[in-house]
């Protein structure tokens, strides 16, 4: 395990700290609150994806659900990327301060092991801001939803493009970690199915890289024609810059980030992201309706930020519990976490996040995928005018086929 | 194509040369956490913060006033080192005859709040900086393209440290230094204002980390958690060099940079941890550092 200085705090004890505990209350006076606990990277390098941002979009949807007869509080915390913080977490929100949902958990490793610990105490458990699709594949659990993106669909979405367009020989530059390895996964099965070639890979170490420039130089020996960034946040960004830096695109070498989000490109700037494609479920500049979400919603986001595909995920998948919760009564709710995903997923969704939409038995919702070219700084006309929509797949194609992931649950 | 240990030759060269690059970065940080470690016995945890806000007021005299990397590098330093003043006057100062452990506790303490303050005003998707014209684009070496500003880095690093060195080791205000740290009182008692003296080597030390922070603006985004990544590995080399060791810290920081460098070639996996190897098995074979005086 690298050493980082959050690893240090928790060395110190002060773990316990970053977790927001809900006043310890007796049970008659729980009895008419649900509880919702954000738990995702609020310090590290995923903090730009959900972090803060994250709670306060979960916080605007309770507030505009505006819930009669019953209340919803938001907790959160930080698990700084490590899957035993999570689990440990996970634990003391169900069993001491009563959560009843865990949503977010972005960080594959820490999003399984929480969903683990969902599955055990019975728990609903939405998880927006991971990407493995083991979470509705091998690892599925009744109590599990997975909402806005996998790795499948990004593999499909942005792997695609690049070998239509020509890019038929691959080298991976992976973060090691679950979900560099499931990313990688699925990648190479859309690039061997399209006759392409994978020549060779390295995987980085998790958490801890901000130098890949060795990397870099040993993927532009192979030859590669595509070098696929099966990383995210700050990986991903490091990487494109220092790309840049070192000539690959010069040779002709094509990046594809295969998970990028709207705040990498404003990290980036346009000029060093111009013409890199990325696959998104969520744009804020896509419709009518996001434009409203967005406007409603940006007073509540710190850094002037817009909402991006996870947290406006973490909104959507607030208002679709609440409802469920709603029509099935808060007593009956807090009973069991699976019969409440089951509602979840006999329920269809809608809201201005993503449309209408419905959640699949092994958990998956359904939406449709965008895959969008980061514009030339000439054609954006004002701060995070970043995106152009490139193409559509639909929500019946975006994901994997549900007998294909391997979810015992599609079996029974 | 010539192989080296399995290796092709010239990738090789190019990964020692990125080495190299890396390692200018950790030289840089360990000189500055052992200037401050060896004259004022603190171990200054800040010091991947105020390397963090070195970067930042790089970007923030670009966006607000329209002045460029050359001047950054100029303004930033002495601004962050004024910060850095204003610290030790106001925290610092009164931990020195306490145990190390305190200054460490405090100035982790202050890195947090410092991040924390950060991250709350520009959030932490990190922020664009571009490098200089002058200094854009990059010199076909065969073997590799080395991006100019990145050879710009190890020379001005470079520069950095020997001139570090020489004021240190070499002139009369070195001298003065080195001597209040041996007897504080004696030297006071020449007639030299030893608090002042410390305070303000401290801010020169800071100045060294937003020095850092500048040079690094252009390389990685600029976010509030660029300097947590950095400051435990620059930890390492401080101690594998020897705890106060300046000379020590400069060549272990270059030393090691071709080592994960190399890592990063053979085993991937382990160029983070690398670092932390060597360091166990320094402090198993010499306690005091490869430089330091037992």
């Amino acid at each position: 395990m690298p050493i980082t200085r959050r690893n240090l705090i928790v060395g110190t004890g002060a773990a316990a700290a970053t977790v927001q505990t809900a006043p310890r209350l007796g049970r008659a006076q729980t009895a008419g609150t649900i509880r919702i606990g954000v738990m995702n990277d609020q310090s590290g390098l995923y903090s730009h994806i959900g972090g803060v941002n994250g709670v306060a979009m979960a916080q605007a949807a309770a507030n505009e659900f505006n819930a009669r007869g019953f209340t919803v509080e938001v907790l959160r915390a930080d698990h700084q990327n490590r899957p035993d913080v999570g689990s440990n977490i996970a634990r003391q929100w169900f069993d001491r301060d009563g959560v009843d949902m865990i949503l977010d958990v972005p960080t594959s490793s820490v999003g399984l092991a929480v969903a683990g610990v969902a599955r055990e105490k019975d728990k609903a458990y939405i998880n927006v801001g991971a990407a493995s699709s083991d979470l509705t594949g091998a690892q599925c659990a009744p109590t599990t939803v997975h909402w806005v993106y996998d790795t499948y669909m990004l593999a499909k979405s942005t792997g695609g493009a690049m070998v239509r367009a020509g890019g038929d020989t691959w080298f991976f530059i992976t973060a090691d970690y679950a979900f560099g390895h499931a990313l990688e996964r699925d990648t190479t099965n859309f690039v061997r199915a399209a006759g392409g070639k994978v020549q060779g890979g390295v995987r980085t170490p998790f958490p801890g890289t901000s130098d890949f420039s060795s990397f870099l130089v040993q993927a532009q020996a192979s030859r590669a024609k595509v070098v696929g960034l099966a990383n995210a946040g700050q990986d991903t960004t490091n990487c494109i810059k220092q790309a840049a830096e070192f000539g690959l695109t010069r040779r002709g070498t094509k990046l594809a980030a295969l998970l990028m989000f709207v705040d990498d490109v404003h990290g980036l700037g346009l000029q060093t992201a111009q013409g890199l494609v990325m696959t998104e479920s969520f744009y804020w500049d896509l419709n009518d309706r996001t434009r409203a979400l967005t406007q409603r919603v940006r007073s509540r986001l710190t850094g002037n930020q817009v909402p991006n595909m996870v947290t406006a995920g973490n909104y959507s998948a607030v208002l679709h519990y609440l409802k469920v919760v709603s029509d099935m009564g808060v007593q009956a709710s807090k009973v069991s976490g699976t019969a409440v995903v089951n509602r979840m997923k006999a329920m269809p969704c809608d809201d201005d996040a993503f449309g209408p939409g419905t959640i699949r038995a092994d958990g998956r919702r359904l939406m449709p995928a965008f895959l969008f070219e980061v514009k030339k700084p000439e054609e954006s006309r004002g701060a995070w005018d970043y995106l152009k929509l490139l193409q559509t797949t639909p929500a019946e194609e975006a994901w994997r086929p549900i007998n294909e992931g391997g979810c015992p649950l599609v079996r029974s | 194509m010539e192989d080296l240990f399995g290796i092709p030759a010239p990738l090789l060269f190019g990964q020692l040369l990125l080495g190299l690059i890396n390692g200018a970065f950790y030289a840089m940080l360990s000189l500055g956490l052992a200037v401050i470690f060896g004259l004022l016995n603190i171990v200054n945890m800040a010091h991947g913060a105020l390397f963090m806000m070195g970067a930042f007021v790089a970007w923030l005299l670009l966006d607000k006033l329209g002045l460029g990397y050359w001047w950054a590098l100029l303004l930033s330093p002495f601004i962050v080192g004024a910060f850095g003043v204003v610290l030790e006057k106001l925290f610092i100062s009164r931990l020195y005859k306490l145990d190390h452990l305190y200054g460490l506790l405090l100035t982790f303490g202050l890195a947090l709040v410092i991040e924390g303050v950060f991250r709350n005003e520009f959030g932490s998707s990190g922020l664009p900086y571009r490098i200089p014209p002058e200094l854009a684009g990059s010199w076909d070496l065969d073997f590799m393209f080395l991006p100019i500003y990145r050879a710009w880095v190890v020379v001005f690093a470079l520069v950095a440290c020997l001139a570090t060195w020489l004021v240190i080791e070499k002139t009369r205000l070195g001298a003065y230094l080195r001597a209040a740290t041996e007897n504080a009182p004696l030297v006071q008692a020449f007639g030299v204002n030893v608090p002042r003296m410390v305070t303000l080597t401290y801010g020169a030390g800071v100045a060294l980390a937003a020095l850092g922070g500048v040079l690094a603006a252009p390389i990685y985004s600029v976010n509030p958690q660029m300097g947590s990544n950095l400051i435990i590995v620059v930890f390492a080399v401080v101690v594998i060099g020897g705890m106060g060791s300046i000379l020590g810290a400069v060549l272990t920081g270059f030393g090691l940079g071709i080592v994960e460098g190399m890592t990063k070639v053979f085993y991937p996996e382990a160029s983070a941890t690398v670092i932390f190897v060597i360091m166990v098995i320094v402090l198993l074979a010499r306690p005091a550092g490869l430089f330091g005086r037992a």
